[in-house]
């Protein structure tokens, strides 16, 4: 057994921190609480215990005290509302700039993407101080990626993407965890996360220069497949316009707008017939089968990065 | 024993009761009296509590190291799956209401029996087919999905007995669904004359309460398990993405009961330690209304916040902070009702007898799992807690300090009204302390797990985590030998005990007016009730 217990996580994002104050500020409430009952209580057991020739006192209530013990708690609870639901807001928007990784889960391994090219099993190798986002999916059930020392976790969903950020703030190797139950080797459904000074960063992405860029496997990928034959940079009569197309608002034959996220390209791959857009044919076969959720990766990539 | 104990002599001859009035096997498996459906639930669930627990055990063994050494990685999962749904499917969620409820609720309004008295004989047949069959899943190698049944892994990739325990909770449900039914319609129109609503003890109040979650979210779950046990057998794509499914609505699905369902395992335990803090203090309660109320709130407000469960499961940020903002709004009633129960001990004339350690026990243990729901409840903590130990210690202070220690000190202050017999106090009191120092040293340590980072259902874990682990089983074997204690001198009581008057713990309420244990119809005539609830003696203070 250690030595020494750790009874803390260690502190390694731009979150980590603030998560903490946060969860100091309801262990503090609930301390005070709890060891206000906890006095009251056996104060009363005591002062009050049976004792020959003295009756209770039959008190029916106090309306005053009530709506104190009802609105004083309800202010407190609004403002651990108030507070995680801001700090949960805020941590949800991944920073413009940040590099985008992808995840995919499978029973039982963590599969990472680098856009530069390296790919990871179970591991993940980032640089300290630069925000990382992850595009994750699973190739079957539910899994969740969680790394205790950053404070975050978000479920991996099979059929579609999710999506955390996260900027490192202390060099180190972390714990990452499964955190949804899928079967046999969910225990085993485990890794790290190391957190490299940026010098040490760049000489590891040099030792894995052979690993070819995401996005250029991704065109590979799109031409072995016949994609380009409909979708080029420019629009053609069969498909939409790639150039530019990511991030844009698409309109669909039924007039709804869509977003063009990893989300719909996804689905215009396996399931083409889901959601048409305005002015084009429903001739777009689907690939279904034929595409890994690594290869949709590949093709996501590829397109994102037409400019 | 208490000073107020009436005890007959050993040579008077028991008079005729509920428990002799028939000794046949048949007498009791087609009884319709309320009281011994009571005690048929009784060794049922008790039954089923021993098979959770000996699961358990095996968990917190397997957990003493970090690796997996004692079961297999299947077996693993397979155990914690089973110790879930049998605690609360066939232990949690009857518990209180099928033993203590449908003993006391006829009793307690004044009346003879249920609305239904062969109603509510079907339910207990009805909970021990759901059972046989769950049990048969349990024997022909289990189920791993975790009580929760998420898909697809439960709908597709499972290869556990999935369907059988599916129609084993499907049909047990119905036996909740039943009793909720019969409680509402009995407190409804059979009180006697006199008993007016908010005469009521608060044990009817929260039964009633119950009753609501009971009829209107067991029917979700119900239907839920038949689309899972379809997709597995049909194909269809309802849930699995590989079928056109959506996982996400399972949870929703699923969740929608749920939740719903912790309130039904926790509302029949405040009205029990309502009862309990009023007459071991000797007081009326302080503030009934805002209890009684509390209880429909709770009803309510239970149905609202199913998706804290899900925060992180690629629900919509808006929706996270709608089911935060009511998660943060179920607590409050809960929080009145601890504020108000400690205010009853104020001015009381209190005696600790292993009842009322019981219900200290519980004001301790819940308002810890309760304010332990606030980090779940705030959003940005909770993505760090969710799917860890945080959570099991959550829901067991809950369940576990909560109701259960709410449903023993239930039993220890109905038991001489139940069997007409005293149990042996010292004993109780020491099972008592037990109880909650165990309960403590295997859970709070829990806490601790889940904010370092230690994921939930896992069998080998990193190193570090281990002396809290020790420690925790530690605990749980002081909580078994705890658990342990009372089985072994209630039994020894039905024999040995003292005989019981009508009134041992000198307590109002109409069941202590008739005798121990009472005649197959209860009253002799139908009482007409005049007073409020917990009408004890004392100088009457309207407000303080």
């Amino acid at each position: 057994m250690q030595s020494n217990i750790p009874l803390f996580p260690e502190s390694a994002s731009s979150i980590s921190g603030s998560v903490d104050q946060l969860y100091f500020f309801l262990v503090a409430v609930s301390a005070f609480f709890a060891l206000l009952i906890f006095a009251l209580v056996a104060y009363f057991a005591i002062r009050y215990r049976r004792r020959e020739g003295r009756q209770a006192r039959q008190i029916h209530g106090s309306t005053a005290l009530e709506l104190g013990w009802t609105i004083i708690p309800f202010i407190l609870v609004m403002v651990m509302f108030g507070w995680g639901a801001g700090l949960y807001y805020r941590n949800s928007r991944a920073p413009l700039n940040a590099t985008e990784i992808y995840v995919v889960g499978k029973q039982w391994m963590w599969k990472m993407q680098h856009p530069e090219g390296p790919r990871e099993i179970n591991e993940l190798h980032v640089p300290v101080g630069v925000p990382i986002r992850l595009i994750m999916t699973s190739e079957d059930v539910i899994h969740s990626f969680y790394v205790p020392a950053f404070r975050i976790k978000q479920d991996a969903l099979p059929g579609r993407y999710t999506s955390q950020w996260f900027r490192a703030t202390k060099p180190g190797k972390y714990h990452l965890f499964c955190a949804e139950y899928c079967g046999t080797e969910h225990s085993g459904m485990i890794g790290s996360v190391y957190v490299m000074e940026r010098a040490e960063y760049e000489e590891w992405l040099r030792s894995r220069a052979a690993e070819e860029p995401l996005s250029a496997a991704g065109k590979r990928l799109f031409d072995q497949l016949g994609c380009s034959g409909c979708h080029r940079e420019r629009e053609t009569s069969r498909g939409p316009a790639l150039a530019g197309l990511f991030g844009t608002t698409a309109v669909m034959e039924d007039g709804r707008r869509v977003t063009v996220d990893e989300g719909y390209l996804r689905e215009s791959i396996v399931n083409p017939r889901a959601k048409t857009v305005m002015g084009y044919e429903k001739v777009m076969p689907t690939y279904q089968g034929q595409v890994s959720e690594d290869d949709l990766v590949r093709l996501i990539a590829y397109i994102k990065s037409v400019q | 024993m208490s000073g107020d104990t009436q005890v007959m002599g050993p040579r008077e001859e028991p008079r005729t009761n509920y428990l002799n009035a028939g000794y046949t096997l048949q007498s009791w498996l087609l009884t319709t009296d309320h009281k011994r459906i009571a005690l048929l639930y009784l060794i049922t669930i008790t039954l089923f509590f021993m098979v959770g627990g000996i699961f358990a055990l095996l968990i917190r063994l397997e957990l003493l190291t970090p690796q997996g050494d004692l079961v297999t990685a299947d077996t693993y999962n397979r155990l914690f799956t089973m110790h879930g749904l049998i605690m609360i499917f066939f232990f949690l969620i009857p518990s209180i209401p099928a033993v203590l409820g449908n003993f006391l609720v006829p009793i307690m309004i004044g009346a003879r029996d249920l609305a239904f008295p062969r109603i509510n004989l079907l339910s207990w047949y009805v909970f021990v087919l759901g059972g046989i069959i769950a049990l048969s899943a349990a024997v022909a190698g289990g189920v791993d999905t975790g009580w929760t049944f998420y898909t697809p892994y439960s709908s597709t990739y499972s290869g556990s007995h999935v369907v059988l325990m599916a129609i084993g909770v499907f049909i047990t449900g119905f036996s909740s669904i039943l009793t909720g039914l019969n409680f509402i319609v009995t407190i409804h129109t059979m009180r006697a004359p006199g008993m007016t609503w908010f005469r009521l003890p608060l044990f009817i109040w929260a039964h009633y309460a119950t009753s609501i979650i009971m009829i209107l979210g067991t029917p979700v779950i119900a239907i839920t398990i038949v689309l899972v046990a379809l997709e597995r057998v049909l194909r269809l794509g309802i849930f699995d993405p590989a079928l056109g499914g959506d996982p996400i609505l399972f949870q929703h699905l699923f969740w929608f009961y749920s939740h719903p369902a912790v309130y039904i395992m926790i509302l029949p335990s405040m009205g029990v330690i309502s009862e309990l803090v009023t007459c071991f203090s000797r007081k009326r309660i302080f503030g009934y209304n805002f209890i009684a109320y509390s209880s429909l709130a709770i009803a309510v407000l239970g149905f609202l916040v199913w998706g804290h469960h899900m925060f992180v499961s690629g629900q919509s940020i808006f929706a996270g902070m709608v089911f935060s903002v009511l998660s943060f709004l179920v607590a409050i009633p809960s929080a009145v009702k601890v504020f108000n129960w400690t205010a009853t001990l104020y001015k009381g004339s209190i005696e600790l007898s292993a009842p009322m350690l019981y219900a200290f026990g519980f004001i301790g243990l819940f308002t810890i799992g309760g304010l332990t729901g606030l980090f779940l409840a705030t959003l940005a903590t909770d993505v760090h807690v969710t799917d860890t130990y945080f959570v099991v210690a959550h829901f067991h202070y809950i369940m576990v300090g909560g109701a259960l220690m709410a449903y023993l000190g239930g039993m220890h202050f109905w038991w001489p009204k139940i069997t007409g017999r005293l149990y042996p106090e010292l004993w109780a009191r020491l099972a008592a302390v037990l109880v909650f120092i165990g309960f403590n040293l295997t859970f709070f340590p829990q806490f601790i797990l889940g904010y370092l980072g230690m994921p939930r259902r896992y069998f080998a874990y990193p190193e570090e985590f281990q002396a809290l682990n020790v420690f925790s089983t530690a605990g749980a074997a002081v909580l078994g030998l705890g658990y342990l204690l009372p089985l072994a001198y209630l039994l020894w009581s039905l024999k040995y005990g003292a005989r019981a008057g009508s009134n041992p713990w000198d307590a109002k309420g109409l069941e202590w007016e008739i005798a121990s244990p009472p005649t197959t119809f209860n009253f002799e005539t139908t009482p007409v009730v005049t007073e409020d609830a917990y009408d004890y003696p004392g100088e009457e203070v309207a407000v303080v």
